[in-house]
């Protein structure tokens, strides 16, 4: 025979003050674990959403960043001439030939510059990134010092509001429109002309060339072609791939944080929810013989109690999950130490993580729970109706 | 005396529960002291910076260079003691996961500059007389056990090419907040190579480290120094060593303020589960509460048993959590010596931890023991636990 579910609720609901310190302490362990989870999962999308799946980015061979490479002019326009790359309809390719610099702007709020990535594109390099739109003024006429900064950039940062002018390499920049690139990298850069760029900062070589492919297969002979050719002898990756390499360390970094405090916090909420569950069943010792002599078996004892700690668990992740996704409002703003440049990126709740966060704060009511249970359930009727 | 000995009788009572959450408060603690020493760590850089050096970099970002004809110009601006030359490689030791920073610097003076790194004599000469010689810090060189004389291959990303470097010097930390886990090599060796292959990038340098007369005028020449390149093709930024360090953890303000707000989150987390036991045991002994004030004691007294008795909890699990902090964090710096050079526990961090158990034992008291103190000896005795 079960013991009746409202027996296991009223227990809890009794006790409020206990209940909600331990609920609470769970709640902010999975609040915690979801918010680490989210953080990761949004700055996958700002780096997923970055590439296309059709586009190649060429750099030069043993750099990892394109802050890195350098690409002659030369190289460049042999990338171009490969068969592989889609044309657009007056026949050239789909190419964009970019060069990219850092330059320190100041963050609202601090008296220190952060590095923002400054790139030179070339006039297809709007039709390569389709999630690149302009939601504020203009784009810049090619061929001018006119240049469009991101959304994030344009949130975060000082004098980038549109007619305002930045100065470096010797000029100064008018500030013409501002782009929306989906959450994606972009959002956190600036983009101007690329001649003009190269032009100002006495540069000869691009920093990367940017390619769609006519078909997504071609990508094999591609980047081998180019690779083996000694004239180029560039190294061809996927975009998708490239931008998610640019991330791999502050992933890797966010991912090991949240696994550490997981554990951490997690040990301190299963000891809550055991001393309460210990004093759960200490309290209710004679309740228990009760039970036990109304004809109430040994398991269904042990179940009702670990119910009762499994609901505390749920309680918990559900007001932590709830909690967690409040932060989707928020966007952080850091430093990526790959590309040592600044990288906006905000907290994203997916099924995934609603799911992982409640099996984890479920598993922690079990665990707390389980011990305190198992001394339930071995009471012996005698000893416990006396003890009462 | 027989205060102390009852709040001692009463902590132990319930063995599994005030053992359970001494082990809580244990590993709260601990967390809250590494996670402390993490945004420590963050700091080492500026922490070792010297009041009397600059650094100059180029006004746009530090990814362009200024000519190394600057030098000689900035040596004549009055204050200036030394000036010498340093570059970030960002080269590859085998694998990227291996990262350690790589300087290209000037071999003749730059350890003039920097004299809290400790090494023989012989070795500071062999280093300078060759070329391809390199000096690495005394913890790098036992990471990777390097002795000297053996070969270092370094894969270039900033700079193309596999470059080896024969390691002629190693040296030793002045103190603890000394960085030892970087490498330093010729800047000429660099700049030959970059003749031949890179002709547009010779003699063109990241920064320059400049050493100053009186640190006071840090300021005043700073200011004559970019005046000096004002309206150039690099114009130069200038600042002291340290507030060149802080810019790099600017850019990570957010990421560190997380962990600053994650410590304590911990410490609220054991809050509540200290408060919790708390909460348990003074609802079990109402009847005794009811009784001691039945016999006369104030309810203060009773009050003041409540918090003794939290407050011996958190100590204890304090106390342990700050012995326990030390070796762990030991380990834990050995582990992840590639991401911070210095990982030492702070006499803030452990004060901190101290006062953060303290807090965690009053707040803990607070309810329970204003609801035993308030409590009618009537209700209280008629309570069944």
């Amino acid at each position: 025979m079960k013991v009746p579910f409202s027996y296991v609720f009223r227990n809890i609901w009794t006790r409020k003050l206990t209940t909600a310190l331990t609920a609470g302490g769970m709640a902010l362990v999975a609040f915690v674990f979801a918010a680490v989870l989210m953080l990761d999962a949004g700055l996958n999308r700002t780096m997923v959403g970055t590439g296309s799946a059709d586009n190649v980015i060429f750099i030069r061979k043993g750099s990892e960043t394109e802050i890195q490479s350098g690409i002659t002019r030369d190289q460049a326009a042999l990338v171009e001439s490969q068969p592989q790359i889609a044309r657009g309809e007056d026949g050239k390719p789909l190419s964009s030939k970019e060069s990219l610099v850092l330059i320190s702007l100041t963050k609202s709020g601090q008296d220190k510059g952060s590095n923002i990535v400054t790139r030179g594109v070339s006039p297809m390099g709007f039709v390569l990134r389709p999630q690149v739109k302009i939601v504020e003024g203009r784009a810049f006429r090619p061929g001018s010092t006119e240049i469009v900064v991101g959304k994030s950039i344009h949130d975060e940062f000082d004098g980038v509001a549109i007619g305002q002018k930045l100065r470096f390499a010797q000029r100064d920049w008018v500030i013409v429109g501002t782009f929306d690139a989906g959450k994606s990298a972009f959002d956190s850069e600036v983009w101007g002309d690329v001649e003009q760029l190269m032009q100002s900062f006495r540069r000869t070589n691009y920093s990367s060339v940017i390619v769609k492919m006519s078909d997504v297969s071609g990508f094999e002979s591609l980047a081998k072609a180019v690779d083996e050719d000694i004239r180029i002898a560039l190294e061809g990756k996927r975009e998708r791939l490239f931008y998610e390499d640019q991330s791999r360390a502050l992933s890797t970094f966010i991912s090991f944080l949240g696994i550490f405090l997981s554990v951490i916090f997690s040990v301190g909420a299963m000891i809550g929810a055991a001393i309460t569950m210990y004093s759960s069943v200490a309290m209710r010792t004679g309740e228990i013989g009760t039970l036990r002599a109304l004809g109430f078996r040994r398991p269904s004892i042990l179940v009702a109690f670990l119910t009762e700690s499994l609901l505390l668990g749920l309680v918990g992740g559900v007001a932590g999950l709830v909690c967690a996704a409040f932060l989707q409002t928020i966007t952080i703003s850091t430093m990526n130490f790959q590309s040592f440049s600044q990288l906006a990126f905000s907290f994203l709740l997916t099924f995934k993580i609603v799911l992982q966060t409640l099996f984890f704060s479920v598993f922690m009511g079990f665990v707390g729970g389980f011990l305190p249970a198992v001394k339930a359930a071995r009471m012996k009727i005698v000893d416990s109706l006396r003890a009462a | 005396m027989y205060y102390l000995k009852l709040i001692f009788k009463n902590v132990f009572r319930a063995k599994l529960r005030s053992s359970l959450t001494i082990i809580g408060l244990v590993i709260a603690i601990v967390a809250f002291g590494l996670l402390q020493t993490v945004v420590d760590a963050w700091f080492a850089g500026s922490n070792a910076s010297s009041a009397s050096r600059m650094v100059t970099r180029n006004a746009i970002s530090l990814v362009f260079p200024m000519p190394t004809y600057y030098r000689e110009r900035m040596r004549a601006v009055s204050g200036v003691k030394a000036v010498t030359l340093l570059n970030w490689f960002g080269g590859i030791y085998k694998e990227p996961r291996n990262f350690f920073p790589q300087f290209a610097i000037d071999h003749e003076n730059f350890f003039d500059l920097y004299p809290e790194f400790l090494m023989p004599v012989d070795q500071l000469l062999a280093f300078k007389r060759d070329r391809q010689g390199a000096a690495v810090g005394r913890k790098l060189a036992d990471e990777f056990g390097w002795k000297i004389g053996d070969t270092i291959p370094i894969r270039g990303t900033i700079f193309p090419g596999t470059w080896t470097f024969t390691l002629r010097a190693i040296f030793d930390a002045k103190d603890e907040t000394t960085v030892t886990r970087q490498m330093y090599f010729h800047w000429d060796y660099v700049n030959e190579y970059l003749k031949q292959k890179y002709p547009r990038r010779t003699d063109q340098i990241g920064t320059f480290v400049i050493e100053v007369n009186d640190p006071s005028r840090v300021a005043d020449i700073a200011k004559a120094i970019d005046a000096e390149f004002k309206n150039s093709l690099a114009e130069t930024l200038t600042e002291s060593e340290k507030s060149f360090q802080l810019g790099f953890i600017a850019q990570m303000e957010q990421i560190i303020l997380t962990i600053r707000i994650v410590s304590f989150v911990v410490i609220f987390i054991i809050m509540a589960v200290v408060a919790n036991t708390m909460a348990m045991t003074a609802r079990e002994r109402l009847t005794e509460y009811a009784t001691l004030k039945a016999l006369g004691f104030s309810p203060l007294f009773v009050a003041a048993l409540i918090f003794g008795e939290a407050l011996a909890l958190s100590l204890i699990g304090g106390g342990l959590g700050i012995l326990l902090t030390f070796p762990i964090a030991k380990i834990v710096g050995v582990i992840a010596s590639a991401v911070f050079a210095v990982f030492r526990v702070s006499q803030t961090t452990v004060l901190m931890q101290l006062a953060c158990a303290v807090v965690v034992g009053i707040a803990a008291a607070l309810v329970p023991s204003w609801r035993s103190a308030r409590i009618k000896i009537v209700d209280g005795l008629r309570h069944v636990g």
